[in-house]
């Protein structure tokens, strides 16, 4: 039996590189020794991108895109469809804890200088990834046909109409119609569940290509290439299978955990990850009297509502984004890791945090005076943090990297 | 290979790729067209009519063109003759920065003195700003002198929809074509213009 099993395998082998991808990419790839438990987001990440991808096919089966259906679809789902609401939710806490565990990928990022040279295209490729995210994010919102979905989308597309010349009819081009109907939702529903899936799918495929090529980084900024063994292998790492691997999924564990107890117990996570204005139907002439994005916008839409000119808002908007493409050309340091940086860098990241944070805060809630001069003063430290770094990095007083991990 | 030959080779892939590209916008073009409204979208974008002579004085309407808010106000003398009085609060009292269809032809910014019609969707993002006609202190305003307020970033625009200075809003709220056909309204749809 097992010699009939080891001949199908080598049959196979050798018409398909099995052994050779899983040497290469699992058990004998190699990844720094000693990291912490911020490295343990990426492989979650992944994790939650198939729960999303999982759970959105079983939605799509029982969901009508029609101006009519989209939103008694929903309600269908949620009280027809046998276990349909476990389904729903599944999709609405994967994608809010989809965003966390990317924000904090991303803070590892910066924490510990994972975009610097040779990894700058890892990092974009990850921003790219982040971006798609946002993309996929809001077109997805929008297929409840809820009131949050409408009023949401209608804030968001008119703001295409800001742009100079063209953005009127920009916008009418984007709804295809004159006010968000089922026209705009159908074309959503394909964006969301194939061109934007497809798009994250290669995304992350680079990503992981790009990563495997050029290694994975540590929290010292150690480069564990400099110290080989006889066979070329960096004697500060260990194979990925199955060091790695079993690491990966102790921290699954308790992310499921937290998964399960938000989607059982808590899925419309207090109207942050679903706002209780989309239990309603849409209705293109009554706004609701306070709309605020999701909380994984939130910074973002802060910001725009601190600029009063919406071009200015845009642009505003749309730079706090773009900006992270190009941290890896602002980082001047001759270190990785926040532990040998300088105590700019200490001072500017945690400014950086507590501005992203109370931005993130000022979002979710109404504008009075006092919070619009808040906004600015965070927008303001937000863009600061990147703008000042080629100056911090480059002139404070770093501590020297040990050789080895 | 020689150099003649590697010569020609270039210019034959130059122009084999020019060729190829050239079809680009020809296959590009139903892609982007798809997106346009539809026929069928245009038609139920069609002008709408409402008569307007059942209105109280004072009263707003709502009606829905493009299923978008339309509001409708039949004035008060009473908030006519106030328009003067928060003039000073405007950003552009004569509609001078945007292309307004019955610019000075009445301090209503419609056709009919009696009436303004304007679209209820603010120009800062959106929203339906809200109808507030009382002339008394507001939480937003402490000399309200009534009007419209957008609840969702408060900006403030006046009883026949201009903007107030310093606020999130960049412009009046925009006069869609309409017509008045003795007492039918007809929004969407000017023979004049």
């Amino acid at each position: 039996m097992s010699e009939m099993a080891g001949k199908l395998f080598s049959w196979v082998n050798s018409r398909l590189p099995i052994a050779n991808t899983f040497e290469r990419h699992l058990s004998k790839h190699p990844v720094p020794s000693k990291v912490n438990f911020w490295y343990l987001f990426g492989a979650l990440a992944a994790v939650t991108l198939i729960i999303q991808i999982v759970s959105g096919i079983w939605l799509i089966m029982p969901y009508s895109n029609t101006e009519e259906q989209a939103f008694s679809s929903i309600e269908y789902i949620m009280r027809d469809v046998d276990y349909g609401w476990v389904i729903r939710y599944i999709h609405t806490t994967g994608a809010s804890l989809f965003f966390a565990v990317v924000y904090l990928h991303m803070f590892r990022g910066l924490l510990y200088g994972s975009y610097q040279k040779p990894k700058e295209l890892v990092w974009i490729f990850g921003c790219t990834i982040y971006l798609a995210m946002m993309a996929e994010g809001f077109l997805g919102y929008v297929l409840p046909y809820g009131q949050m979905s409408y009023w949401g989308a209608q804030v968001i597309i008119s703001l295409f109409g800001a742009i100079p010349y063209i953005g009127e009819s920009l916008e009418l081009w984007v709804r295809g119609d004159y006010y968000i109907s089922g026209i705009t939702v159908s074309r959503f529903f394909a964006l969301h569940v194939v061109a934007l899936p497809l798009v994250l799918i290669a995304l992350v495929f680079l990503h992981l290509v790009a990563l495997h090529e050029v290694g994975a980084g540590n929290p010292e900024g150690v480069d564990i290439e400099e110290y080989l063994d006889d066979d070329g292998v960096p004697l500060d790492s260990v194979p990925f299978f199955p060091y790695k691997v079993l690491n990966a999924l102790v921290a699954i564990g308790v992310f499921m955990t937290v998964f399960s107890i938000i989607m059982f117990f808590f899925p419309e996570g207090g109207g942050y990850f679903i706002e209780m204005a989309n239990f309603q139907e849409a209705n293109p002439l009554v706004t609701p009297e306070h709309i605020a994005p999701v909380w994984y916008y939130a910074p973002f839409y802060t910001m725009l509502r601190a600029i009063p000119d919406p071009l200015g808002g845009l642009i505003v908007m749309a730079a706090a984004v773009a900006i992270f493409f190009i941290v890896p050309w602002l980082d001047r340091s001759k270190v990785a890791s926040i532990r040998y940086k300088g105590i700019y860098s200490k001072i500017a990241l945690t400014m950086f945090g507590v501005s992203f944070l109370t931005l993130g805060y000022l979002g979710t809630v109404g504008v009075t005076e006092i919070r619009k001069t808040m906004s600015v003063i965070c927008t303001v430290i937000y863009f600061s943090y990147f703008l000042l770094m080629p100056i911090y990095t480059k002139y404070e007083i770093t501590k020297e990297v040990p050789k080895r991990l | 290979m020689q150099e003649k030959d590697k010569t020609r080779r270039k210019v034959l892939i130059g122009l084999t790729s020019a060729v190829g590209l050239s079809g680009l916008p020809f296959v590009a073009t139903p892609f982007i067209a798809a997106w346009n409204p539809s026929a069928k979208a245009k038609a139920a974008g069609a002008a709408v009519k409402i008569d307007v002579s059942k209105m109280q004085y004072g009263q707003q309407i709502q009606v829905a063109w493009r299923k978008q808010p339309v509001f409708i106000v039949r004035h008060t003398k009473e908030s006519l003759a106030g328009l003067d009085l928060s003039l000073d609060k405007l950003a552009d009292p004569n509609s001078d920065q945007i292309i307004e269809p019955y610019k000075g032809l009445n301090p209503s910014r419609s056709k009919n003195p009696e009436y303004s019609v304007m679209s209820g969707v603010c120009t800062h993002l959106g929203c339906s700003p809200k109808y507030h006609p009382e002339v008394e202190p507001k939480a937003w305003d402490a000399s309200w002198k009534g009007g419209f307020f957008c609840p969702c970033h408060g900006s403030m625009f006046d009883i026949v929809g201009r903007v107030y200075k310093g606020v999130p809003a960049p412009s009046n709220l925009v006069v869609p074509p309409h017509m008045f056909e003795g007492t039918i309204l007809t929004i969407g749809e000017d023979k004049e213009l």
